[in-house]
């Protein structure tokens, strides 16, 4: 076997301790056993089964039920789960997982390497878009080794293999429950069955979803609260009041308005954390159409950069939750660079460089994003910035369907749109600048048509080169680039903040937060 | 033999337009823009070229449009109202999960506003100029121009946050495991609040029509006749100037009741109730089409139901209204 490489030797040597090392800030207090949580969840998820569905409430709550093979901490570094080491072979290509003893299923059957093989090999690659980019792009091939053990052998070097093998991206699925069906249509899905610390007791459509204790979980000891609902309250004000009237313990991030935030932060007993969005670091900025007339031209995208107040968006429109962005990483993702352009708010040189550009005044139209009101009030206050470089600013509305489709189908000039950076510029970042990603009918590709030879080259060789610090160096360079281009405009690294009473401990313990908190959470 | 004749004229009718309205309702829901596949693409985050072909498989979007009204209508005449692949259940079972919790809301509301709102505008009728004549139709008025979200979180703030009187979101308390009169208790006080806010709006437009009905009809002719009689003012009320008085109201409770099923979009998102209309609205953001066309045709199919019924109900309190009418 190849050489362990240095930094995870430290991980597959202490396992045992790694799992409990973890635990540390918790350790602290002894933690509970017993008693009942009241989450909100908004929207309704239209399933729990995690591996078909990626939507935010789905992970929420599906965080709890599935598991993979690793957990990443707050500062993206990968720790135990399913897997209780890990080894990495000298040229980087070579994973090998050792998987826990004695896991077993919620319907009591044992997990094992099978298991890992058909989730990643077959079900995810056919299923998750996600993972398939990375298992039929860089995986040679998945191979079980002994029942216990679990070899990746990948084409060439991928820097953000690890990052992949969270919950979200890659939960473990029941080989036994969806080997040889179809899997949209096994009606296991209205079921799910998981490895992870909850199980699903009861789904009442639009009113709760009720997780129980998964009393024969392989880590002993957890987890320690004896049940979880996740209450259905689509109104965020009635979900402000059933916070401060202790119907509900936990409000998720984004389930009440950033204005609310502050108000219920006073309550007694409330306690608020950013904590928790590490591997997401959501990124929010203004799409812009480069097929349509003078949104094409550098010079006029830099002169709407000097034209915008993005520290009013971010301290009137948002409270003054969140942090301005500098390019196209978040400071939360991996081989994040500040060393690039930066736009101050200027409106002379803004209109020096949208006259250079050879605006000739036409209408602008700006496809608001049906998200809430926070977000048709930002771009007024744009429209408003607009107006005063002489830019006529058009805001055209509507719903989130009307949206998906119009933004896949490049049908707008400008338009807002915020993605999940995943952690590793591989796998959230390059995706909105590359020129293979510019596929129609897909809002989350490169939408606004933007194409650089020198870009897609440096993405492409950032992902699978080696070691860390090479990656660093083309990712600097790659964001000087852009930022100096702006295919898009950079508004706001957002934040999400989770409001909740402070009986509930320890509840954000990982990157994903709320997503798989539950495992180390506990109640006062 | 006339009524059996007139139901069955009817109930011929009513099938034809449901049909009408299930072909109707089927091209207005895809003249909206946009793509089911896309949107659940979309909640994802993340999605490529492969998945919204799997998608739109799943849906049956890849088929002609023709194809899709074919296999839907043909559903829909051996009443199978179709699958959510959203949800992966049969759009009957999320109906019907969904249809307690909305007739019990619906249904409160409308006891309360025709009882509340007939009682009332009677009143004000019969003393009409006076105090409480100002009283009710002011409260009326304001009801009635008052947006129901606003009356629903004012409500909240004061009888939940403020008072803590009233739970303010749900159907019951969740956890609670109540059983028995316990659980009738606890839904009963869930219930207060939404079907207040739903109720009062109704009460004020029953109270207003039923006032100006009332009114209407004092100055006819046989109600001067029965008061030349000499009949006590009570018993021209009761006798002569309530029913003929009530018929606008029972068109209008006829309408109402038809759309009882149909649930109370906005009282049930503010209250966070698991209705039916919820069900429609969550469905209508998602492009949820199997479960919009689903609820659509339930909600249609009562209003043809509630028309029959009102008909049927015109003929009982007005003698003058022939089999044909």
């Amino acid at each position: 076997m190849a050489r362990v490489r240095s930094t995870f030797l430290a991980f597959a040597a202490t396992t045992a301790l790694a799992a409990f090392a973890m635990l540390a800030p918790a350790a602290a207090q002894t933690p509970k056993k017993g008693g009942t949580v009241h989450v909100v969840v908004q929207p309704e998820p239209p399933m729990l089964m995690q591996g078909l569905n990626q939507n935010g409430p789905t992970l929420m709550i599906a965080g709890n039920i599935y598991e993979s093979l690793l957990r990443l901490d707050e500062k993206l570094v990968p720790q135990p789960s399913l897997a209780k080491s890990w080894e990495i072979s000298a040229d980087a290509k070579v994973y090998t997982f050792k998987l826990q003893e004695g896991v077993k299923w919620h319907d009591g059957k044992p997990f094992s390497a099978d298991d890992v093989v058909f989730t990643l090999d077959k079900f995810l690659r056919e299923v998750h878009p996600r993972w398939r980019p990375t298992v039929n792009g860089q995986v040679e091939k998945i191979e079980k080794v002994d029942d216990l053990t679990v070899r990746i052998t990948l084409k060439q070097p991928f820097g953000p293999m690890l990052l992949s093998m969270e919950s979200s991206t890659t939960p473990m699925i029941p080989k036994h429950i969806y080997d040889g069906t179809d899997y949209r249509a096994n009606p296991a899905n209205t079921t799910p069955i998981g490895t992870g610390p909850y199980k699903l007791k009861e789904w009442k459509k639009g009113s709760y979803i009720h997780l129980v204790r998964n009393e024969d979980y392989w880590l002993k000891g957890r987890p320690n609260i004896d049940e979880i609902y996740y209450q259905i309250i689509p109104d965020a004000a009635a979900r402000a009041v059933a916070f401060a009237t202790g119907k509900v313990d936990v409000l998720t991030g984004g389930s009440v308005d950033v204005r609310d935030i502050a108000r219920l932060s006073k309550q007694p007993n409330t306690c608020v954390t950013a904590k928790g969005w590490e591997m997401f670091a959501p990124h929010a900025w203004v799409s812009v159409n480069h097929r349509n007339g003078v949104l094409g031209n550098k010079q006029f995208r830099q002169g709407l950069m000097h034209a915008i107040d993005r520290q009013f968006g971010k301290d009137v429109v948002w409270d003054g939750v969140g942090k301005l962005p500098t390019g196209p990483m978040s400071s939360k993702t991996r081989f994040y660079s500040g060393d690039v352009t930066k736009y101050d708010f200027n409106v002379a040189k803004a209109k020096e460089l949208i006259k250079a550009s050879g605006y000739k005044g036409e209408t602008i139209k700006f496809l608001g994003l049906p998200y809430g009101e926070i977000w048709t009030r930002w771009a007024e206050a744009i429209k408003q910035n607009l107006a005063d470089v002489g830019v006529t600013m058009q805001i055209e509305t509507t719903d989130v369907a009307g949206w998906t489709q119009r933004a896949g189908n490049f049908d707008f000039d400008l338009t807002f749109n915020f993605l999940y950076q995943f952690g590793d510029p591989a796998l959230g970042v390059a995706r909105s600048y590359v020129t293979t990603n510019i596929v129609k009918g897909n809002p989350f590709g490169n939408i606004g048509g933007y194409s650089n030879p020198e870009v897609d080259k440096l993405f492409a060789e950032a992902a699978n080169a080696t070691p860390d610090s090479r990656r660093q160096e083309l990712y600097t360079q790659v964001q000087k680039l852009l930022a100096d281009e702006l295919p898009v405009l950079w508004m706001l690294e957002m934040d999400y903040p989770t409001v909740y009473n402070c009986n509930v401990k320890n509840l954000v313990n990982t990157a994903i937060g709320v997503n798989d908190a539950f495992r180390e959470a506990w109640k006062e | 033999m006339d009524l059996i004749r007139f139901l069955g004229a009817r109930l011929g009718k009513g099938i034809l337009v449901l049909f009408a309205i299930a072909t109707l309702n089927f091209f207005l829901i895809h003249a909206a823009p946009g793509d089911p596949a896309q949107v659940m693409a979309g909640e994802a985050g993340a999605s490529d070229a492969v998945l919204l072909a799997q998608l739109r498989e799943r849906f049956g979007l890849d088929q002609p449009l023709t194809t899709q009204l074919w296999l839907y209508l043909k559903g829909y005449a051996t009443l199978d109202l179709g699958f959510s692949y959203r949800q992966q259940q049969p759009v009957l079972t999320l109906v019907m999960a969904r249809l307690p919790a909305t007739l019990l809301l619906t249904g409160t509301a409308f006891v309360i506003s025709l009882g509340l709102g007939v009682a009332l505008g009677t009143l004000a009728a019969r003393r009409a100029g006076g105090w409480s004549d100002s009283v009710i139709t002011t409260f009326a008025l304001v009801f009635y121009a008052t947006p129901l979200f606003w009356i629903a979180l004012m409500s909240q703030i004061v009888f939940s946050l403020n008072l803590g009187w009233l739970p303010n979101v749900g159907y019951e308390t969740i956890g609670a495991r109540y059983t028995g009169l316990s659980h009738m208790l606890d839904i009963a006080r869930h219930l207060v609040l939404p079907a207040l806010t739903l109720g009062l709006f109704f009460t004020a437009l029953y109270a207003r029509m039923m006032r100006a009905s009332m009114l209407e009809v004092a100055g006819a002719d046989f109600v001067k006749t029965a008061r030349a009689k000499g009949l006590a003012p009570a018993r021209v009320t009761r006798r002569h100037i309530v029913p003929n008085a009530i018929l606008p109201v029972v068109t209008l409770a006829g309408l109402q009741a038809g759309q009882l099923v149909g649930g109370a979009v906005l009282t049930e998102t503010v209250f966070a109730w698991p209705g039916i209309g919820r069900l429609m609205f969550d469905a209508l953001v998602q492009r949820d089409y199997g479960v919009l066309l689903g609820v659509f045709f339930v909600s249609s199919a009562m209003v043809v139901l509630f028309n029959l019924i009102t008909d049927l109900v015109y003929r009982l309190v007005d003698p003058r209204i022939g089999a044909t009418a």
